[in-house]
């Protein structure tokens, strides 16, 4: 589904990415955690080109991803939640899940319309369509990227620390409807998160990232319980406390 | 100067001539318009190249600005109405008016063009990336109607200037209110303080709505910041 294959990232002198390999299969739900600067957004982002690989390759369903066709790949295969939310601020809710549909994928208004109210029962926040994000709390203007971006119908799906920015107690609802995302099979999920409770409980396989490389990876409970890297165990320790 | 003011006869000639005035005040106003016009386009185009992530649009842009900003719009004008014509491109006063009011200002558009955009989160573009929209939806759907809201006033006291800049019509005879005025100051009767008198309120008429408009709609955009701070919070996170 997705592959990256040697992939370095420079930012300037700074060596971001140190030969990153790294398979997700369909339909699976990978969590990426690692202490902050190890890169980890930096990965996540090179899965839809908002920064270009120094070098290495990333493979969409088999696709090279290139400066050629990134803007077509990324649209047909891909969506993305960010920390911040990013919601069209001059855009209802309704038009901020119907704009891509409708201007890119050339899905009548009529249908687009029907699968955002679809999309926003499941994120359960119907009842917010006519609202301007600007009047919603954090955890629902997160719900409604949730929402968004299921919209693309993408079979991948990115979140870069979708709950960091939120408000203690809006967490949960966020992480809530995202472990009922994780339980349809045939969406492919690639979530970096500091959550670890929720971590254990959705990710098929866990990568531990630290100073750009991928130091471990395994099974959620294989992690969790008893992980073999040093610096694994130090930073759960830190971070499980 | 003030016995001039104070001599009604003066005021009376210069009143019957209303037609001529009219004629005059819908020039300035044409010129004003077709000006503004160019100047969006202009204003636009360069104001996205100077946003640009390639170095060429950027240079190309900046060359632009500093260009018209940093010389005076009277030598342009001159430039193109008197130089031109001698390799071979004459334009009518009107169209030179027009054409050189328009690029001037373009160049100011362009930089409000450019804070504009350079205004909006990161995040906004980024989001447009995710989804798969190319840099002309992104700018077109995305990041230029937000920005709308915020240049507005900063568009519309450009639009002042231009308004006033027309006047530059009437050093190449272009028939617009600054020339009638100039005419009749100097057709012998010498009126001159009723004439500009007159022209200089005609100016006021079209320009004071538009900077009252402008300086309120800043005031209520600054309200509406203060008093919602989730919004700025956002936008400054
Ligand atoms: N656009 C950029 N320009 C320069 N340096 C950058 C840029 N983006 C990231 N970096 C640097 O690259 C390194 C990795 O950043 P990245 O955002 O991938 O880390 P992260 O693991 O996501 O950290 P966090 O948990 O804080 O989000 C950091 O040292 C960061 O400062
Ligand atoms: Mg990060």
């Amino acid at each position: 589904m997705v592959k990256l294959v040697n992939v370095n990232k420079f930012f300037g002198d700074l060596h971001v990415l140190k030969d990153i390999n790294l398979q997700v299969a369909e339909g699976e739900k990978l969590v990426i955690i690692g202490p902050s600067g190890s890169g980890k957004s930096t990965t996540v982002r090179c899965m839809n080109f908002l920064e270009e690989p120094t070098s290495g390759q990333v493979y969409i369903d088999g696709v090279q991803l290139t400066h050629k066709n990134k803007t077509e790949l990324v649209r047909r295969s891909t969506a993305m939640v960010f920390q911040q939310f990013n919601l069209y601020p001059h855009k209802t809710v309704l038009e901020n899940l119907t704009l891509a549909p409708i201007k890119l994928q050339k899905v009548p208004k009529a249908e687009a319309v029907e699968r955002a109210y679809k999309y926003l029962d499941i994120v359960g926040l119907r009842e917010k369509a006519d609202s301007y994000p600007a009047t919603l709390s954090g955890g629902q203007q997160q719900r409604v990227a949730i929402a968004r971006a299921l919209c693309s119908r993408a079979k991948i799906i990115l979140f870069d620390e979708p709950t960091s920015a939120l408000d203690p107690e809006t967490v949960q609802e966020v992480l809530d409807v995202m472990i009922r995302l994780a339980s349809e099979k045939n969406i492919t999920m690639v979530i970096v998160t500091h959550e670890m409770g929720f971590a254990r409980q959705v990710a098929d396989r866990v990568i531990f990232m630290d100073a750009g490389r991928i130091v471990e990876e395994g099974p959620p409970e294989h992690f969790f319980t008893n992980p073999t890297e040093e610096r694994t165990k130090a930073f759960l320790s830190k971070i499980l406390r | 100067m003030i016995e001039q003011i104070l001599t009604p006869w003066r005021w009376q000639t210069l009143l019957t001539q209303w037609p001529t005035l009219l004629r005059a005040f819908l020039t300035t106003l044409e010129a004003s318009v077709l000006a503004l016009l160019l100047a969006l386009v202009l204003g636009v185009i360069f104001g996205l190249m100077s946003t640009s992530h390639h170095r060429l649009p950027r240079v190309v842009a900046r060359i632009y600005v500093e260009f018209f900003q940093n010389t005076p719009l009277m030598i342009q004008l001159f430039f193109v109405f008197f130089a031109l014509p001698y390799v071979g491109v004459s334009l009518p006063a009107f169209a030179c008016g027009v054409l050189c009011v328009g690029v001037y200002t373009g160049a100011y558009i362009s930089e409000v063009v450019r804070a504009g955009i350079q205004s909006i989160p990161l995040g906004q573009f980024e989001a447009a990336h995710s989804q798969g929209f190319t840099y002309l939806q992104t700018m077109l759907l995305i990041i230029l109607p937000q920005t709308a809201r915020i240049i507005l006033p900063p568009l519309v006291n450009q639009c002042v200037n231009l308004i006033k800049n027309t006047s530059v019509l009437a050093m190449i005879a272009g028939g617009d209110l600054m020339y009638v005025a100039n005419n009749w100051a100097t057709n012998g009767n010498a009126s001159y303080g009723p004439a500009y008198l007159i022209i200089g309120v005609l100016y006021f008429l079209l320009c004071f709505p538009l900077s009252t408009w402008a300086r309120r709609y800043e005031e209520k955009l600054q309200r509406q910041d203060t008093q919602r701070p989730a919004a700025g919070k956002e936008a400054a996170a």
